[in-house]
């Protein structure tokens, strides 16, 4: 399959550049605090917690709101990693090869959207893998709390990526493909504020926003709703992206 | 098939907003034959390359590779086609052999032909030694190889060469044409250079490419007709009246140098005879006569000099 040919070279050259290593460690040491102060959090709260029926557990105070940041770490995070996909070969004028090899559009984005997505869902591995460590401890996580809130994120980045590959296909500069897919991210991070309205706009607003289709997630409520939204959203930008590296051979 | 045209481009346009890169420009290139497209910098060449290896839509026209319509079936017709652009489509943090590998795998040469493939192409662009360094630390003449490598590496029926021998050293060069040369066994090539001498040396035909418009397609042999015998150098001790050489069946024009000597413009070089009889029975004293070449150069010159016809 060459999608994953395509993907395999993507992810390759992601770790043969010092900044995907870079982004790794210094995501990977901040989350390493928050998940410190939420444990701190916990510890504290124990003894009133121990005293009561039907308290939140490790899951609720550790994992929820941990996972809480993650989303907003990798908000800050995904641009720098999606942003040269296309727009650093259409540069170097290296996408020539690509384009002049027997591959369709689909197959070029799709290697490129599967390679960065294997370099996401491994920072999340190794994200998980702090929470899970409590077990070692004796300590109990919330199966399915947990399993929904690391699928609400797996979903969250990949809806990231997608979104960051389509504005690097817009471009030929790095940096502006980064720009854009914060902006964008960000205005549909807090485009809910305006959703408190209680008017018929605000509803769609509500919609709109990717943290409301997290949130519930987050709190463990599997809505299939919310996986529609984010594979709407995922599906509408890779295919924005074929339609930008398409109209690459009909340029000016 | 073997002398089927492997690539037919027919009445291909192409405008970039209201400027014309290209205006209908048709031609054909069977196996085994090394077309040399000549012409100045932003003449179309870069632009009919792209073309023809399915990187850029023409807005009008069509081209086949092998019998396959590049716009229909692009896919499928890309399987025939090498291309090399002017600048060769490298990721630097990769070795060549990595490199060439990835090549190897998005052209679907099947893994048990892999390393056979790779061993090929690495032999023929002279490579053989630098398989394991990363592309990057490469000189500009080996990143050149590699990207012929790219090429040739799925043994394509057709190779399309964007000025190859741009940036490269004269030995270097020499070693480029000798390959380009040996590609043309098997593959058909274009190439496209503004060097002229390189298309005399490694092509079967030649286009003259001039702001968009094909201004000459010929084949090397004819080309060299034309260059020859376009005019005698004569030089004469006695020489006649002016009107006397004038007179000479087959001359269309004189032209006095210094010295005695005369240029006349006439149609071959089979024309050498009849002065030669000419001089001998008037005693003119013949003492010189030598064919005048027109050089590429000059032919060159005169057909991209004139002013295209008004758009």
């Amino acid at each position: 399959m060459l999608i994953f040919t395509i993907a395999a070279r993507e992810l390759k050259s992601l770790f043969l550049s010092p900044l995907a290593w870079t982004i790794l460690a210094v995501v990977q040491i901040i989350i390493a605090y928050m998940f410190l102060i939420q444990l701190d959090t916990f510890v504290q709260l124990q003894p009133q917690l121990a005293a009561r029926e039907g308290a939140p557990g490790l899951t609720d105070i550790v994992v929820a709101p941990l996972f809480g940041n993650v989303a907003i770490v990798l908000l800050l995070v995904a641009p720098m990693l999606t942003m040269r996909l296309i727009s650093e070969e259409r540069r170097a004028q290296s996408l020539t090869l690509l384009f002049s090899a027997p591959l369709s559009m689909t197959e070029i984005i799709l290697g490129k959207y599967l390679g960065v997505l294997a370099f996401f869902f491994i920072m999340l591995a190794l994200i998980a893998l702090m929470p899970l460590t409590l077990l070692l401890g004796g300590g109990t996580l919330d199966a399915g709390k947990f399993g929904a809130g690391l699928m609400g994120l797996a979903l969250m980045i990949a809806s990231f990526a997608a979104l960051g590959l389509f504005m690097s296909a817009l471009t030929s500069y790095p940096g502006v493909a980064a720009v854009s897919t914060f902006g964008v991210l960000l205005l549909l991070w807090i485009i809910d504020w305006a959703g408190d309205k209680g008017t018929e706009a605000s509803g769609l607003f509500a919609y709109l926003s990717l943290v409301r289709h997290y949130e519930s997630m987050l709190k463990g409520v599997f809505n299939s709703a919310d996986v529609v939204y984010y594979l709407l959203f995922i599906v509408t930008f890779l295919v924005l992206a074929i339609r930008r590296l398409d109209a690459d051979r009909l340029q000016h | 098939m073997s002398d089927a045209a492997l690539i037919r481009v027919e009445h291909v346009s192409r405008y970039y907003g209201a400027l014309c890169a290209l205006r209908d420009v048709s031609f054909e290139v069977r196996r085994g034959e090394v077309l040399g497209f000549l012409g100045p910098n932003g003449a179309g060449k870069s632009t009919t390359m792209q073309i023809i290896s399915g990187n850029l839509a023409p807005t009008r026209g069509r081209v086949w590779i092998n019998g396959i319509d590049i716009l229909d079936e692009p896919k499928r017709a890309k399987t025939h086609i090498g291309f090399l652009p002017e600048q060769p489509p490298l990721y630097r943090e990769l070795t060549v052999d990595e490199y060439l590998r990835y090549c190897a795998r998005l052209h679907r040469i099947p893994r048990a032909r892999e390393n056979s493939a790779l061993d090929i192409a690495r032999q023929r662009c002279g490579l053989t030694g630098v398989g394991s360094r990363l592309i990057g630390n490469l000189s500009k003449g080996y990143r050149q190889r590699v990207g012929i490598a790219q090429a040739i590496v799925h043994m394509p029926a057709v190779v399309i060469l964007d000025e190859p021998t741009a940036g490269l050293d004269p030995i270097q060069i020499h070693e480029m044409r000798a390959l380009i040369r040996e590609l043309a066994a098997e593959h058909s090539v274009i190439l496209s250079t503004h060097i002229l001498p390189e298309v005399q040396a490694i092509c079967d035909q030649v286009q003259i490419i001039h702001r968009g418009e094909l201004v000459l397609k010929d084949s090397i042999e004819g080309l060299t007709r034309r260059m020859q015998g376009a005019s005698l150098r004569v030089g004469l001790r006695y020489p006649p009246a002016l009107s006397a050489l004038e007179a000479i069946a087959g001359v269309h024009g004189v032209e006095v140098l210094e010295d005695g000597a005369f240029r006349l413009y006439c149609t071959g070089p089979e024309m050498a005879d009849t002065v030669v009889r000419h001089a001998a029975e008037q005693g003119w004293g013949l003492y010189e006569l030598s064919p005048e070449r027109l050089s590429l150069e000059q032919i060159f010159m005169e057909l991209t000099r004139s002013e295209p016809v008004a758009a």
